[in-house]
């Protein structure tokens, strides 16, 4: 197989994590919802600490795309 | 016409393009004015207009001076709930790179009509230089905070209260190892997020475009469809830009809180 198919399918499979990535944020702001409609009044309180972990499930999401971009563009 | 459509690449509205002249030469280095440069000189005037617009300190606030107080007063809580008390000294730098990184964000989502002649909306934000800069800024407060008010006792960050003696080598290393990856994952969130989102919209523009030469029934059929994703997606990316700039302010008074409060 060339170098550069061997390439494109990688990139391909790496962007597998993109799709893992969405259960990944979807998990936490379900979480999230889920108890807030429980406990409405505290649920505010907690917003920055969703966003904390929003930014944290997506980093990585996006580290899988990055992969991606690398092996198309870079290597 | 030929069968042959041209090659699609999205890259290619983040290429960096000097405007006044390829090169301006200083000790070796390039520093000619860019379309880079360009925006971010955009992003700071508009920027600086807006406060401006906010600070005509009227007793009963009119619709502007609202907005602006309401983007200081949100930066003003954040630092106040991450930090405590002594989160307020850093209110100017955390206000000035959530605003500056907001706008920039945003102001690279404009739809300037007069892209066929080259001059598009730049988002400076998607490039990792730009980003990674405005990490090592962070990271470098949240050091020089650290050993400034701590000394040597800024090491114990990396060791949790309570972890058994046999496990302090390890758990030190790994958490020094977390704590140094922090400015490199700060500056490649945004820097991804970005470029992500402007990807996508090109890719979408480029169906619309293509399927259109190829007749015009693949046109209503797959550029009317492409049309309505992307006007979801500009939404979306409007969100994002929010949603990135936040979380890097957050983040960043979140690491600067470790760095004053230790625990």
């Amino acid at each position: 197989m060339d170098m550069e198919a061997a390439k494109l399918i990688g990139a391909g499979l790496a962007a597998i994590g993109a799709g893992l990535a969405s259960i990944g944020v979807g998990n936490v702001f379900g979480s999230f919802l889920g108890s807030a409609l429980r406990n409405p009044g505290a649920a505010d309180g907690q917003q920055g600490r969703l966003f904390i972990g929003f930014a944290a499930a997506e980093l990585l999401g996006l580290l899988a795309f990055l992969v991606a971009v690398i092996l198309i563009f870079v290597a | 016409m030929s069968g042959e459509t041209a090659k699609v690449d999205p890259m290619h509205q983040f290429t960096i393009e000097p405007l006044l002249g390829a090169t301006w030469d200083v000790a070796g280095f390039n520093i000619a004015f860019t379309n880079s440069a360009l925006w971010m000189l955009i992003t700071a005037v508009v920027l600086w207009l807006f406060m401006l617009g906010g600070m005509r300190r009227e007793l009963v606030p009119g619709r502007w001076q609202m907005t602006v107080e309401t983007f200081t007063g949100f930066i003003d809580d954040m630092l106040e709930a991450n930090v405590g008390k002594e989160g307020r000294k850093y209110v100017p730098y955390i206000f000035s790179l959530f605003m500056f990184i907001l706008f920039a964000n945003l102001l690279g989502l404009l739809p300037l009509p007069l892209a066929m002649v080259g001059i598009h909306a730049f988002t400076f934000t998607s490039h990792f230089t730009i980003t990674g800069i405005l990490a090592i800024m962070s990271f470098s407060i949240v050091l020089l905070v650290g050993f400034w008010k701590h000394k040597l006792h800024f090491f114990s960050l990396f060791i949790p209260h309570g972890t058994p003696l046999p496990m302090i080598p390890l758990i030190f290393l790994v958490e020094l190892f977390s704590f140094l990856v922090r400015p490199f994952s700060l500056g490649l969130r945004l820097f991804v997020a970005m470029m992500a989102g402007h990807v996508l919209l090109e890719i979408l523009a480029s169906f619309i475009i293509d399927s259109t030469n190829a007749g015009a029934g693949w046109g209503a059929l797959i550029g009317i469809p492409s049309f309505a994703l992307m006007l979801a997606i500009c939404a979306l990316e409007i969100l994002v830009a929010g949603i990135q700039a936040y979380v890097f302010a957050l983040l960043s008074s979140l690491y600067i809180n470790d760095a004053e409060n230790l625990h």
